[in-house]
């Protein structure tokens, strides 16, 4: 298909937002979008927005459903703060969405749907197309729902399936607007309706049908492209952070030649990866969804003492289900990985958005002194290297490890240059022989400090443990009082020494500059995007950005010492800042802290930083 | 599928193989020193390697049970050693799993996962030391203490309506229930036995005493003046019968069970209810659980033991046919399946 405008206009990177009622097709429609954007080259991330009801009633603003995707010819580190470009199927999706989008954006609408009836379900008390509350804005109003009838009409269709195609007409309209070829989306169509043919044809006439209206639109008086990505050379794909956490954890099963074991319950927003991880029989993955969240992962503790990788997976309430069994974890030296999905609380809170809710429980909500490894992924893409990572760690110095994402990283997906497994580290568990005549249920490795794991089964190594205290070396239930202060100090040493085999703490930016931004977790992306702007605009700022909390990296107090003034920013009331501050008192902690379970916006950030800097 | 027989292998163990240098506390005359006895008894006799037992266990005072068998073994937390035995079985199925579990750990605390457990039909044993009262916390009513017993925490009487073990294993679709006494160790014996040969969850409710907080719980049915009167020891294929004279048989009368005197009334033993444990109908079974003294006599033997597909095999085959008939035979093959596109 060739294009009559010949205007083009090179963008650096774009924010498209789809919004349509929950019945639509938006995440369809956005995902074939990524498709395309993969295809061209760009770097990319994408967020979904759900509404938290299943069926909320059509056409209200609680039952809207949107798709963001940000993509540029750099690095994308977010799904993008607002949209250059909203798509809106009928007036709820325009309510909801007025502020996430730029001022001046293009606001694309399918103005069959703006009718009175339209209105009052949205609650709108007015028409917003006429009413002024759109001025300053690039409005195209599109008779979306009409022309995708005129465009199947010889075929017969019935109503309800013609209007199920008309989010290809959007799609469509974005795909002419960015400069896309559609035969790539005409070939999904081939392969996922294979059984149909009408549908395959009438997909096909409606993206069409968009494509070439979109031509013809006057205010519409140039289109865009964004030039490739200089992406490293490799194979792509798409992935969100549920499925790289699973992935994460099947190609840790691989090398370290253990069995995966799942045992889990669902719950928003951690449930794909138990999903996930149920699919894959194929490579041996015995996911067990117990009845509820305890016996999640006690289940997990008995897979872990046979010898297997041993996983539970939930968010902020199952996590505090888990306490008492993450001890047992923690006194029986146990591997054990425990991924957290974070979401806003307490208690129910807000299950379909995202919070950096668990920090101080996972690093404190046991009884006794209960130490565990904790890792927070920091991308989509990184929830995969971080469960591999929580899972080597776990195995290789036995005690159990939390991974902490959250909703946004979980939801969210990003381009993943697919690794090989083989050039991923071994993993080397301390498995016991059989009939070693040195075998002590807790003797230690004088270096790691971690006790052996002798699995059941195995000739001459016939051993109990459990909750009750152990006698260091023997394993025997011990009440002594030196014997209980002696075994403390060592679990929480064999935690500290885990700093031995981590990474230093990076430092983006100059080490003496006068502002260092802390961060920790899933605000990764938002943070480099920030500190970057800001250090091209020549201001004097860096940031250090925490994915090893427990134990931490062992520069973490040289870097802090060379700054003057310190940030700390969170997606909840201050968590991490507290652990700062008692870790290392002696310096001067400031706080960014955002509790509404949204993301950090880049100008939000921008405007605290520069203020900061100016004091 | 028929119960598997266990093959009786060349390995020669005994007694011995199986006691570990932990010293026993629990309190002089305490049932559980007769149960670990039996239990001690039984495994040298099952033809399992002795690397492959693991006991598993809660919080109790039966729950130190695994301290003093020389396996592998588990003392885990309050009310979650079926989860935890879940999770050992399905990681390893070759494994032969008990777990051992008193009243309150098993039907209040852990209540939810025993009837999980049951309904999954996890192959392992379930030994339930039932003495009605919650020991280790010294004296508070447990799930099973009878409606008005004074407890340190029912000083007026128990207001609560007890479990029955056996109706709640098979209300819970069970497959497995027998009922033992801690005085009886040739029974027990012979009870866990039957245990083990039958694949799936298997619960045996053992009547234990505790000397120290309910002592004489099972009073009725253990003292020698009443035992005849009130045990009935039953066998698949036999009729129930019991008595001091053996003259006294269960007899069903419309939908419920009633006491006969074979010879009285015209009643002869063609008349008794023969036992059937393999019976799928769970009715009678239920009948027979909750048979109790003084009405009834407690009917102590497998009261149910029914073939079903277990949790375990189903998860091995499901895995051995994903494995043959997947395209994705490892994690590089994960990774490029779907869409992927290439950067030159």
């Amino acid at each position: 298909m060739t294009l009559k405008k010949n205007k083009v206009v090179g963008l650096e990177q774009v924010v498209v937002r789809f919004a349509g009622d929950s019945g639509d097709g938006m995440q369809l429609t956005g995902s074939l979008f990524s498709d395309s954007t993969a295809f061209a080259g760009n770097d990319f991330a994408t967020f979904p927005d759900y509404p938290a009801e299943i069926r909320a009633p059509q056409g209200t603003v609680a039952g809207v459903s949107g798709f963001q995707i940000h993509f540029g010819r750099k690095t994308v580190y977010t799904s993008g703060d607002l949209a250059d470009v909203l798509i809106a199927m009928n007036p709820a999706s325009l309510k909801a969405n007025m502020k996430w989008i730029k001022q001046g954006a293009i606001v694309i609408l399918d103005i069959d749907t703006f009718t009175e009836k339209g209105f009052e379900k949205a609650g709108y008390k007015s028409d917003p197309t006429l009413d002024g509350s759109l001025d300053g804005y690039n409005l195209i109003k599109a008779p979306i729902s009409n022309l995708t009838k005129e465009a199947l009409i010889s075929l017969n269709l019935d109503n309800k399936s013609v209007l199920k195609s008309k989010n290809m007409f959007s799609l469509g309209i974005i795909m002419y607007m960015f400069n896309r070829e559609i035969d790539l989306v005409s070939k999904y169509f081939e392969t996922k309706f294979k059984a149909n043919p009408l549908v395959i044809e009438a997909n096909k006439m409606v993206l069409a049908a968009g494509f070439n209206y979109a031509d013809t639109l006057e205010v519409l008086g140039s289109t865009f492209k964004v030039e490739p990505a200089p992406l490293e050379k490799g194979k792509y794909r798409n992935i969100t952070g549920n499925v790289a956490t699973a992935w994460g954890l099947m190609a840790a099963s691989e090398r370290s030649g253990r069995e995966l074991f799942l045992g889990s319950y669902p719950i928003t927003p951690a449930t794909e990866i138990l999903q996930e991880l149920a699919k894959h029989k194929d490579l041996s993955v015995r996911a067990f969804q117990a009845e509820d969240e305890i016996a999640g992962i006690v289940s997990a503790i008995g897979a872990s003492f046979t010898g297997s990788l041993a996983v539970t997976t939930t968010s902020g309430p199952g996590l505090s289900l888990k306490s008492e069994a993450i001890g047992l974890a923690v006194m029986t030296e146990l591997p054990l990985v425990i991924v957290d999905v974070q979401r806003g609380g307490p208690s129910t809170g807000l299950p379909t958005k995202s919070e950096q809710s668990d920090l101080l429980q996972a690093l404190f909500g046991r009884n006794g002194d209960a130490p565990v490894i904790i890792i927070a992924a920091q991308s989509s893409v990184d929830c995969f290297y971080s469960a591999f990572e929580a899972a080597k760690l776990s195995l290789e110095h036995m005690t159990p490890a939390i991974l902490l994402t959250d909703g946004s990283l979980a939801n969210g997906s990003e381009v993943f240059k697919i690794p090989k497994v083989a050039d991923l580290p071994k993993i080397n568990p301390p498995l016991v022989k059989a009939n070693d005549p040195d075998y002590k249920p807790y003797r230690r490795d004088p270096e790691k400090l971690n006790r052996f794991w002798a699995i059941p089964g195995t000739d001459g190594l016939r051993h109990r443990i459990g909750g009750l205290e152990k006698e260091d070396g023997s394993g025997n239930v011990s009440h002594d009082p030196m014997n209980h202060q002696r075994m403390t100090l060592l679990r929480e040493e064999k935690v500290m020494r885990v700093a031995n085999y981590l990474p230093d703490q990076i430092v983006y930016g100059d080490e003496n500059a006068d502002l260092l931004v802390v961060s920790w977790g899933g605000t990764y992306g938002v943070m480099r995007t920030v500190v970057e702007k800001m250090q091209r605009q020549g201001k004097s700022v860096s940031l250090a950005h925490f994915r090893y909390i427990m134990p931490l990296p062992k520069n973490t107090e040289t870097i802090l010492s060379k700054f003057k003034r310190i940030v700390v920013c969170e997606i909840n009331n201050g968590q991490f800042v507290k652990y700062m501050r008692m870790n290392f008192p002696q310096y001067k902690y400031e706080q960014y802290n955002k509790i509404q379970g949204l993301p950090f916006m880049v100008a939000e950030l921008e405007e605290k930083f520069n203020a900061l800097l100016k004091n | 599928m028929e119960n598997q027989i266990i093959e009786v292998q060349p390995i020669q163990l005994t007694k011995e193989d199986f006691s570990s240098d932990q010293m026993v506390k629990w309190c002089p005359g305490c049932g559980d020193h007769a149960i670990l006895h039996s239990v001690e008894n039984v495994f040298p006799n099952l033809g399992i390697r002795k690397e492959d037992f693991v006991v598993v266990s809660g919080i109790g005072c039966s729950s130190r049970f695994p301290y003093y068998m020389n396996t592998y073994g588990f003392h885990s937390i309050h009310g979650r050693a079926a989860a935890l035995a879940t999770g050992i079985k399905v990681a390893n199925p070759k494994l032969s799993v008990w777990m051992i579990t008193g009243d309150g750990d098993c039907t209040a605390i852990g209540g939810n996962h025993f009837i999980h457990t049951v309904r999954r039909n996890v192959d392992f044993n379930i030994l339930l030391f039932n003495n009605k009262i919650y020991g280790l916390t010294k004296g508070q009513f447990s799930p099973t203490t009878p409606k008005g017993t004074k407890t340190k925490t029912s000083p007026q009487g128990s207001f609560e309506r007890p479990f029955n073990p056996g109706e709640l294993v098979i209300g819970a679709q069970g497959n497995f229930f027998a009922r033992t006494l801690d005085t009886n160790p040739k029974h027990m014996t012979a009870i866990f036995i039957e245990a083990e040969k039958h694949r799936g969850t298997s619960v045996v409710e053992v009547l234990q005493n505790c000397v120290i907080f309910s002592n004489k719980a099972h009073e009725l049915i253990t003292s020698r003046e009443l035992k005849d009167e009130n045990q009935m020891m039953i066998e698949h294929g036999k009729p129930l019968i019991f008595g001091a004279k053996n003259d006294k048989g269960i007899r069903l009368n419309g939908t419920s069970l009633e006491i006969v005197k074979i010879g009285e009334n015209g009643i002869t033993e063609s008349d008794i209810l023969v036992h059937n444990m393999h019976e799928t109908d769970p009715g009678v079974h239920v009948m027979l659980s909750r048979m109790m003294p003084p009405e009834f006599p407690v009917a102590l033997g497998v009261i149910r033991a029914v073939d079903f597909q277990t949790y375990n095999d189903e998860m091995d085959e499901t895995i051995a046919h994903e494995k043959e008939t997947s395209k994705i035979k490892n994690v590089d093959d994960l990774l490029n399946s779907g869409g992927t596109w290439t950067i030159e």
